[in-house]
């Protein structure tokens, strides 16, 4: 795998989110790049979702996974990382690797051959996913970040986590517009979900209380080309 | 199938049993002639169609086979089996149900019949409706939901082997839906269960009598047999011509808006004149509007009531009541009371806003004085000088006879989806067998067999072409070549999810408890409920009015948004969801008839006269076949408006598009409104002055071919169709509404759904759930059929008239502007107007290290 300059070269020094001391660029597709670690984060991924709801009679699409290892795939090679982490929640259930179509199977081991691949573990995926290359761990820390599923309670410096789902909402000439985001406080970073069946949650339900300093807040939301970066005073919940 | 007294009397002798004829004579009546028609050609084995007005005395002439037949019946000897329903009523209303075994009942005790009659709808008890499963009544009242949970049941053959007949109420307005098509399938099962069954249908005037007449038995009979594919019709013409006025107004008739608020006085004025006055509205908005404007004028506290959908159950029902026993003095109502309830004696109707229909206009005014050969009295209320145009338009309709109930359509898969399955937990089927009785339903009788099959192959596995799911099947086909429920559980999930109603994700409206703060403070009164999509519009402190009352928004939390009374009586929001029904075809060329006749004007009002006259004077009327297109400057916008007289769902499609083909142009369009009457486009560029260098010429911006390429890549991402993927998802079963144990939130089924639709369509653009969604949709909200139409009908007679300065005949449009919710791809401009705010307040970068 080689380095790719001329990607590198398009980061926009104002496009750059600090996050305890390290520069990341929020990308509009949901995955969080730190260019000077050459790292990839990408969260709640939730591959195989839709088997996981066949098997309880809600035959939905059974393309989720294909769409959701497509669009990684073309992350992965804009940003061509060295290191590549997800997040926790990478399937949706234990059984979810085993279920998984051999084309896609073949499909997420190219993408992790070459490069360190880190699976950390979420609630829906406790274990190791089976018989796929990469190092399961609960937690990692990089340099002055600490990358895990959950966000913890009390305040981690430089964590970087997923689990919320966050999304945003703004209300602008009497029209509400949701998406999809990433929420930061300038110390911690919270993911949007990559997933293509997730939902998503707003950053102000209770269940996200405590988890920022509201001063700080900021919700980048995903739009079609570019991030929109949304101060937390004008965020409506719901 | 006219009146014929004579025949009648001699039918009377043959058909009517002594007990009835006693019974007719102790209370002075006579039979009416269609009651004994309909009497005569039930007892020869027809099936049948009634049309009549209200006040004919449908109710009794749907039941009279039924009863007599009963009534003939020798009595069940002990020790011989039970016997079955003998006749199932469906109506599309519960409170419909519930009515007639009130009116029949009466009748019934009092001929002394021998005769059952029981309701069963989702509000019957479930001890009540085991009971019916074991000891049936004579004559079942139900609704259409509850006849697909009967079919889906594995005692259904047996619970209706002696069902002779079945009576469909309010027949035209159950055949124009999702409910009809599944309606017409569980007929069709019913009629393979029992072959002679018989159909009697109750209808209001329609346009096409003869569709209903298909619709009401079997479209393929089984080969050999002498079913005639189409019912018999009795039609009772007549009853007293209503007495219908436009109110001619001493206020100036506005120019916009849908309130009528000019009017309340002299609105009130009627209500004090009259017993009772039923003042109907298009919309929830503004019957609360209207309400609100009724009571600031009551100063004599008349009883005046609100009933909308949206109000809290036992709020309505109370209301009800009260009309029931002749308290109150006005109600103002949307069309949830549209249908055939017989309450208390209205003796005028209100009508405020534009019909939008002739047909509906006419089953309105019945609402009051439900005696036929009494006149009805009505006035309509327009709200603004087009609603005048209308009302008139439909009044003359009304005296004419016209009618334009809509045309009625294919049945959807995504029904057909949900009734396969149904069948399947009945008993197991055969997909040959299967197929062939669909197709003896109406709507079903050009259904193809490659899409059946692949309907069962969607229900079964989900139809994908990655067969993945092969080992999660609802359905399984065995050697024997049945279809059966592969477990238990899939039967239990579609009775959970059965019907076709689906609802627009809603919060409960309630009270929060005076004085109180935080937590404790919540658990007041439920008011109703409201739409999310509204709500979410609101910021805290914000007013709006709903059940009569301005309210605050105080805040939503889970499903509940919580409001407490606001402080004076203007509401901060208002909250008009535009109206529900589009214009009809019929009127909206009567009123381009209209426009074009300057001698019809003498009956208009003298100010809209004037008003049309001021429009010929600065530009042109619009001839009865053209298109009017009008441009001018205005500020630093160039505007174009167009008068197609589509309604406003084919307008705002046809606005989507043409803004498109503008942007391409380079006039570069910022948005547009539509009306039911008009568009409005506005730009940058000087499209006046592009047209007149035809760069493009206006014969090609509006050229048919727009539908094709444009209206694909406009609608794979539009919330259209988003919107309408979801109702197929949810009745075809592919997402459930309910689930065993939990209820899922609006919210939840909406984000799914929509995430589905962005897979599937990228995926596998060619499913059959997308194909029923894209059928849908040019049907229903984007009225493509109708905008094909209008552009075949204007080819080569665009007229177009550059001004100087906006027309009188555009200022209605022109002042929607702002009040109305401007279309076009704005979200990631909304989104880069607040993130623009942001970085004007923090400064360039979104660094906030």
């Amino acid at each position: 795998m080689k380095f790719s300059l001329a990607r590198i070269s398009l980061i926009a020094e104002a496009d750059l989110v600090g996050i305890a001391g390290e520069r990341a660029v929020c990308d509009p597709r949901g995955v969080l790049y730190f260019p000077d670690l050459r790292l990839l984060a990408v969260s709640d991924l939730h591959l195989e979702k839709g088997s996981s709801l066949a098997r309880r009679g809600t035959l939905i699409p059974p393309y989720d996974t294909g769409a959701t290892l497509l669009r990684l795939q073309a992350v992965i090679s804009d940003y061509q990382p060295s290191i590549v982490i997800s997040l926790g929640d990478s399937f949706h259930d234990g059984g979810g690797a085993q279920r998984m179509h051999a084309s896609f199977r073949e499909r997420l081991e190219a993408l992790i051959s070459g490069r360190q691949w880190f699976w950390v573990t979420g609630n829906h995926d406790p274990e190791a996913p089976a018989d796929l290359p990469g190092e399961t761990v609960r937690e990692l820390a990089i340099g002055s970040l600490l990358f895990r599923h959950e966000p913890s309670k009390q305040r981690v410096e430089g964590e970087i986590a997923g689990h919320l789902h966050p999304c945003a909402r703004i209300v602008q000439q009497g029209r509400s517009v949701r998406r999809r985001c990433f929420a930061g406080d300038g110390g911690r970073m919270i993911m949007p979900a990559f997933g293509a069946y997730t939902g998503s949650l707003n950053v102000l339900d209770r269940a996200y209380a405590g988890l920022f300093r509201l001063d700080t807040l900021m919700a980048y939301m995903l739009g079609a080309q570019r991030i929109f970066a949304i101060s937390g005073s004008m965020l409506r919940p719901g | 199938m006219t009146e014929q007294p004579r025949l009648a009397e001699q039918n009377a002798a043959v058909a009517l049993p002594e007990p009835f004829i006693r019974w007719f004579g102790e209370k002075g009546w006579s039979p009416r002639a269609h009651q004994i028609e309909l009497l005569a050609k039930a007892q020869a084995g027809q099936s049948v169609l009634l049309i009549a007005p209200t006040g004919a005395g449908k109710t009794l002439a749907g039941f009279l086979p039924s009863l007599t037949e009963l009534a003939n019946r020798p009595k069940r000897k002990p020790g011989q089996a039970r016997r079955g329903i003998h006749t199932l009523y469906i109506s599309p209303l519960k409170a419909l149900a519930v009515d007639i075994e009130r009116n029949l009942g009466k009748p019934v005790e009092e001929i002394g019949l021998p005769v059952t009659i029981e309701t069963r709808t989702g509000d019957t008890p479930a001890h009540k409706r085991q009971r019916q499963k074991l000891v049936p009544p004579d004559i079942l009242l139900t609704t259409p939901e509850q006849l697909a949970l009967l079919i889906a049941a594995g005692d259904a053959k047996r619970f209706f082997e002696d069902l002779r007949y079945v009576v469909l109420d309010e027949l035209h307005s159950l055949v124009t839906s999702k409910r009809g098509h599944l309606l017409a399938l569980g007929l069709a099962r019913l009629r393979s269960f029992v072959p002679g069954l018989q159909t009697i249908g109750l209808s209001a005037t329609v346009a096409e009598p003869d569709e209903l007449r298909r619709w009401l038995v079997s479209q393929n009979p089984p080969k050999g047999s002498t079913g005639h594919d189409m019912a018999e019709l009795i039609v009772v013409t007549g009853g007293a011509k209503p007495e219908i006025s436009i109110l001619d107004s001493e206020e100036r008739v506005p120019w916009a808006g849908h309130s009528a608020r000019y009017a309340t006085p002299e609105i009130y004025r009627e209500i004090k004149r009259h017993k009772t006055t039923l003042l109907f509205v298009n919309t929830r908005s503004q019957a609360e509007l209207l309400f609100q404007e009724l009571w600031r004028v009551n100063e004599d506290t008349l009883p005046i009531a609100l009933h909308h959908g949206s109000l809290d159950v036992a709020q309505r029902r109370r209301v009800e009541k009260a009309m029931g026993e002749n308290a109150l003095r006005a109600i103002v109502a949307t069309s949830t009371l549209d249908l055939g309830i017989d309450w208390g004696d209205v003796d005028l109707v209100v009508h405020v806003g534009a019909p939008k229909g002739a047909s509906r206009l006419a089953q309105r005014i019945g609402r009051a004085n439900h005696r036929m050969d009494e006149p009805s009295k009505a006035i309509l209320i327009p709200a603004n000088r087009f609603e005048v145009l209308e009302c008139r338009a439909a009044l003359d309709a009304n005296y004419l006879g016209a009618q334009d109930t809509p045309p009625l359509i294919d049945g959807g898969l995504d029904v057909l989806a949900q009734h396969v399955l149904g069948c399947a937990c009945g008993a197991p089927f055969r997909a040959d067998d299967l197929f062939e009785e669909v197709r003896t339903a109406a709507p079903y009788v050009s259904l193809d067999r490659p899409t059946f099959d692949r309907v069962i192959d969607f229900v079964a596995t989900g139809g994908y072409a990655l067969k993945n799911y092969e080992r999660y099947a609802r359905i399984r086909l065995n050697k024997d070549g049945f279809w059966r429920v592969s477990n238990p559980r899939v039967a239990q999930q579609y009775r959970l999810n059965v019907g076709t109603i689906i609802e627009v994700p809603a919060l409960n409206v309630r009270y929060i408890k005076a004085g109180g703060k935080g937590a404790a403070s919540r658990g007041g009164r439920v008011l109703g409920k409201i739409e999310e999509a509204f709500l979410e519009t609101l910021t805290h402190g914000d007013t709006f009015m709903f059940a009569g009352k301005v309210l605050r928004f105080e805040g939503i939390r889970e499903n509940e948004c919580f409001v407490s009374n606001a402080p004076g009586s203007d509401a901060k929001v208002p909250y008009y969801g535009g109206g529900k029904f589009p214009l009809s075809t019929y009127l909206a060329e009567q009123v381009r008839i209209m426009l074009d006749d300057s001698q019809r004007w003498k009956k208009l009002p003298e100010q809209v006269a004037d008003w049309l006259r001021f429009q010929a004077d600065k530009s042109v009327l619009p001839k009865r076949d053209d298109l009017l297109i009008e441009t001018f400057p205005r500020g630093n916008r160039h505007y174009l408006v167009a008068y197609p007289f589509e309604g406003r769902l084919a307008h705002q499609t046809l606005g989507m598009l043409l803004t498109r083909r503008l942007d391409r142009a380079g006039a570069r369009p910022l948005g547009f409104v539509a009306t039911d009457y008009a568009l409005a486009i506005w730009s940058l560029g000087d499209m006046g002055a592009m047209f007149k260098a035809r760069k493009p010429s206006l014969g090609a911006l509006f050229d048919q071919d727009m539908l094709g390429d444009d209206l694909e890549a406009w609608l794979a991402d539009s919330w259209l169709l988003k919107r309408t993927f979801r109702n197929c998802a949810l009745i075809s079963g592919l997402i459930e509404k309910r689930h065993p144990g939990q209820e899922k939130s609006g919210r939840q089924v909406t984000v799914s759904t929509d995430l589905i639709y962005d897979v599937l369509r990228s995926h596998e653009p060619d499913h059959i759930l997308l194909q029923a969604t894209r059928a849908d949709a040019a049907t229903g909200l984007l009225d493509v059929s109708r905008l094909a139409d209008m552009l075949s009908r204007i080819q080569g007679r665009i007229v177009h008239k550059a001004l100087e300065q906006i027309s009188p005949l555009a200022v209605p449009i022109m002042l929607e502007i702002g009040k109305m919710p401007v279309h076009g791809e704005a979200d990631e401009t909304l989104l880069m107007d607040a993130a623009t705010l942001v970085e004007e307040a923090m400064g360039p970068g979104m660094s906030v290290e």
